[in-house]
């Protein structure tokens, strides 16, 4: 690489704005509140995605997880909850994980590569992905969410399962990512 | 930009044949409004839409005349975070830069996560010539990728294909496509799916655009839907991500703006599947971050024009616009159609030809696409400035003096008025010229005896 | 107040009868209004077309002959939206205030009901530079709701762009007619007699065409329609 390009760009840049007024940042909207986001509507807007969804108090969430995978076998990421799931023998045909943040608005989960979340990759391969969530989690927006997340960490903003509208502008779920996602929320 | 347009018509000749295309005009139609109701939908799901947009347009006004700051902030914590920053002035070096990085991985293939960048500067021509195979991930783009063609749009390349197109052209050229497809959109998916899945994982190399930079942290955002973004971003050893200067964002916080603008625009969701957020190399990939130029610098020395560089790429303007609709991508002759490429292609690329001349008259200037745009970029104002800018033809520069001329004095205009009224038994049905094209599809009006003014000093006075 | 009319150079030329009808709907309602003969062409068409240099010479001028009024009426949601959007990028000065009919009628002298009569099936096309730049919302609407007699059927996709445009119906005239099929398809769904707008360059089109395909929908302004009465129509 040239060092030149670096200073003519930089040079051509600072030559087109020359002379032009400062332009100030208006924030005119909703911010960040720091409440908590509302359980039913997280779980909501999660359903309009087509993704599965079980609210259930936090005691039940072993017996909810152990029901809903039944015989089959998870991948489970380093410092997941082992009283919530163990692993079992076998060749995993999905994952479960925890998540950072998740967003009611939007129904999104953020995973940012924290203890119980394990690598990107994953929770991306897998063809089916079980995320558990807990309420104080869930914030209200999308200025919240941004507010509680560290930059520096790798982050995945998942909103229901891959999908695509690509052909006929018609959303099938399914493509690369895990085509099903399956969400528990664990209140109390 | 990319040569493969090189030699297209005008844009009227282009739009001529795809009107009469009921194919076209059908997938169209049916697509565009769609999204267009879903869009209009979320979007009035906020009450504070119109601060969002106010913030989306203040934030991108503020990056651009800070930019040289911003990018020198964002190399310094990229590099910081281990990945390579290198610097493009046009298409030809970023071509160099990431045809060496790749060769220097030893590798031959390369896989692709859609990039409006990379098809501006013409990457996969230009690495199919060093030997290194592209392999476009995302669905529409594999679809324009097998059928040899051009994207129609920003986000949808395939828009201009429907379903049972699309069956025909996996059964003919997607290796391992099985027998009994059948055109439903599932079934279309899982075969991509299935005939992607090995590139991936075996892929060693990955090249993708971003949606914003972050100055502040030197993160990267990449929204999308199909999963295959994150496949790109995270599998493969070595990742390089070219990314036109303008997509730059000031700080961290300033996402909280676009993360709510650019989904509900673009697929009209409230969120899109998957964005993917990293910086610099991550869980142990090579990282090299290309920022291009390629022209933008000149847009962004031009005082009106300049508010093109805010765009993110939605697409809203496209969806929304009449004459997208009826014309097609194709017909703009460039990677970026619609009203936005009406006023961008003209400025990366200039006026030279006829038909970047012909692109800002690509408009009835009916303003659907301002009204849509989530950083409200006056693409209609933008699009009179570049017409002041075109050369015209000699013949309707003195058509225009002449009408200049006339309404400069109110009693040339009378005198013009009562000569048009005595003649007006003699106008014929049919006018010849360019004005045929009034006439071709439409009657004249009769031409009043008596203009309002002659009346008014007749008898409207009182 | 001073009110001036601005007739506009079409409807000057072509459309006399909207002048006529503006200004006896304006005298009915007590409105005495002026005609400055000075006046000509907003500089749309120049401007538009790419001439920036007579477009700003024609703004110049409007601006010197309305100069003193109050108010400037134009019968033209396009010509309002030239002045009123387009002039302050000209950098021109002291922009006379210029509104759209129905903005005179709504805002300016508070009235929704002209006291108008026309007995017939009616469909509105609001126009662009009415919808978006100028912004008139539903007042055409509400206009022509209190014309007693008068059946308004809402019209499928009103806000989408009937093809005019100004040089684009000729410079892009495929796409323009291709856009006009799509209105006049739905005009026809209407089921309406009468198509009005609030813009007789946009009616110049429609009209045109539904001339040629020999519809049998004609075209009316809608201040000829507000201007209409029991006396006028009988
Ligand atoms: S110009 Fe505006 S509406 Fe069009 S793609 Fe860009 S951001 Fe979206």
């Amino acid at each position: 690489m040239s060092a030149a390009a670096r200073e003519v760009i930089l040079r051509r840049i600072r030559s087109a704005v020359e002379g032009a007024p400062e332009a100030e940042i208006v924030r005119g909207y909703r911010g960040a509140t720091g409440e908590r986001g509302d359980v039913e509507l997280f779980a909501e807007r999660v359903r309009d995605y087509k993704a599965i969804v079980h609210v259930v108090p936090r005691a039940e969430v072993a017996a909810t997880l152990a029901e809903i995978t039944g015989g089959r076998v998870l991948t489970v990421p380093a410092g997941f909850p082992s009283d919530m799931y163990a692993p079992s023998e076998g060749e995993p045909d999905g994952v479960v994980s925890t998540c950072a943040v998740a967003v009611a608005e939007t129904g999104t989960i953020v995973l940012d590569a924290g203890p119980g979340q394990g690598t990107r990759a994953q929770t991306l391969v897998p063809d089916y992905h079980l995320c558990v969530v807990r309420d104080d989690q869930i914030v209200p927006n999308v200025p919240d969410a941004i507010a509680r997340l560290d930059p520096t960490r790798p982050l995945t903003w998942i909103s229901g399962p891959s999908a695509t509208s690509d052909i006929e502008l018609n959303r099938v779920e399914g493509v690369h990512g895990p085509r099903t996602l399956e969400v528990v929320i664990a209140i109390g | 930009m990319s040569g493969v347009f090189v030699g297209m018509p005008a844009f009227p000749k282009n739009a001529a044949k795809a009107v009469q295309n009921s194919q076209l005009r059908f997938n169209l139609r049916k697509a565009t409004h769609t999204i267009r109701g879903k869009r209009a939908a979320v979007v009035g799901e906020l009450d504070d839409w119109a601060e969002l947009r106010q913030a989306g347009k203040t934030i991108k006004d503020h990056t651009l005349r800070n930019l040289d700051r911003y990018l020198v902030q964002l190399e310094e914590k990229v590099t910081e975070a281990g990945g390579t920053v290198h610097w493009a002035r046009d298409a030809a070096e970023a071509n160099r830069i990431v045809t060496r990085l790749v060769k220097d991985t030893g590798e031959t293939e390369v896989v692709k996560v859609k990039s409006m960048a990379t098809q501006e500067i013409g990457l996969n021509e230009a690495l199919a010539e060093e030997g290194i195979e592209a392999f476009e991930t995302d669905l529409a783009e594999l679809i324009v990728q097998l059928g040899d063609d051009f994207p129609s749009h920003i986000l949808v390349p395939a828009i201009h294909r429907n379903r049972a197109e699309i069956r025909e052209l996996f059964l003919k050229k997607m290796a391992g496509a099985p027998k009994d497809l059948t055109d439903e959109p599932r079934v279309l998916a899982e075969a991509a799916r299935v005939y992607l899945r090995k590139r991936f994982l075996e892929s060693k190399v990955a090249i993708s655009g971003a949606n914003f930079m972050i100055a502040e942290t030197g993160t990267l955002v990449v929204l999308e839907s199909e999963g295959n973004g994150r496949m790109c971003l995270t599998l493969p050893k070595t990742l390089i991500s070219v990314v036109g200067i303008e997509k730059l964002l000031p700080t961290w916080q300033d996402l909280e703006v676009f993360l709510q603008l650019l989904p509900r625009s673009s697929t009209g969701e409230r969120m899109n599947p998957y964005t993917s957020m990293w910086t610099g190399a991550t869980e142990g990939q090579e990282f090299h971050l290309v920022l291009l130029d390629n022209g933008r610098t000149s847009v962004l020395a031009d005082k009106v024009g300049r508010q093109a560089l805010r765009c993110i790429r939605c697409s809203a303007c496209l969806n929304v616009c009449p004459v997208y609709e009826r014309a097609g991508g194709h017909a703009y002759g460039s990677v970026y159609p619609g009203p936005i490429g009406a006023i961008l292609t003209p400025q990366l690329r200039g006026m030279d030809t006829e038909l970047d001349r012909s692109l800002p008259y690509a408009s009835s200037l009916c303003g659907a696409c301002y009204e849509v745009c989530p950083v409200a970029i006056d693409i209609p104002s933008v699009l009179v400035d570049l017409r002041a800018k075109a050369r015209h033809s000699r013949a309707e520069k003195a058509g225009m003096a002449a009408a200049g001329w006339v309404f400069n004095r109110s009693k040339r205009l009378a005198k013009a008025q009562r000569f048009g009224g005595r003649m007006r038994r003699l106008v014929p049905k049919r006018l010849p010229g360019p004005l045929s094209g009034w006439t071709d599809t439409r009657d004249l009006p009769e031409i009043p005896a008596e203009s309002f003014r002659d009346w008014w000093i007749r008898e409207g006075k009182r | 107040m001073r009110v001036a009319l601005f007739i506009t150079c079409v409807n000057d030329t072509l459309f006399p009868g909207t002048g006529k009808a503006a200004v006896g709907l304006l005298r009915r309602l007590g409105v005495e209004v002026d005609f400055p003969l000075a006046q000509t062409c907003c500089g749309q068409m120049h401007l538009n077309t790419g001439y920036r240099d007579e477009a700003v010479r024609l703004a110049d001028r409007f601006t010197t002959t309305f100069a003193g009024y109050d108010a400037v009426v134009a019968p033209s949601g396009s010509c309002a939206a030239m002045v009123r959007e387009q002039y302050p990028h000209l950098d021109i000065e002291d922009i006379p205030k210029v509104y759209d009919l129905s903005e005179f009628l709504v805002d300016v002298l508070g009235v929704t009901d002209v006291g108008a009569y026309f007995p017939h099936k009616v469909t509105y096309h609001p126009t662009c530079h009415s919808l978006r730049g100028l912004k008139v919302g539903d007042k055409p609407a509400r206009l022509l709701e209190n014309v007693r007699g008068l059946e308004l059927v809402p019209l499928p996709g009103a806000e989408e762009c009937c093809g005019f445009g100004g040089t684009f119906a000729v410079k892009n005239r495929d796409v323009s007619a291709a856009m006009c099929a799509d209105k006049i398809g739905n005009v026809m769904k209407t089921g309406a007699e009468v198509l009005c707008a609030a813009d007789n360059s946009c009616l110049l089109h429609l009209g045109g065409t539904l001339k040629r395909q020999k519809s049998g929908v004609r075209v009316l302004h809608l201040a000829e329609i507000l201007a209409s009465t029991e006396e006028s129509a009988g």
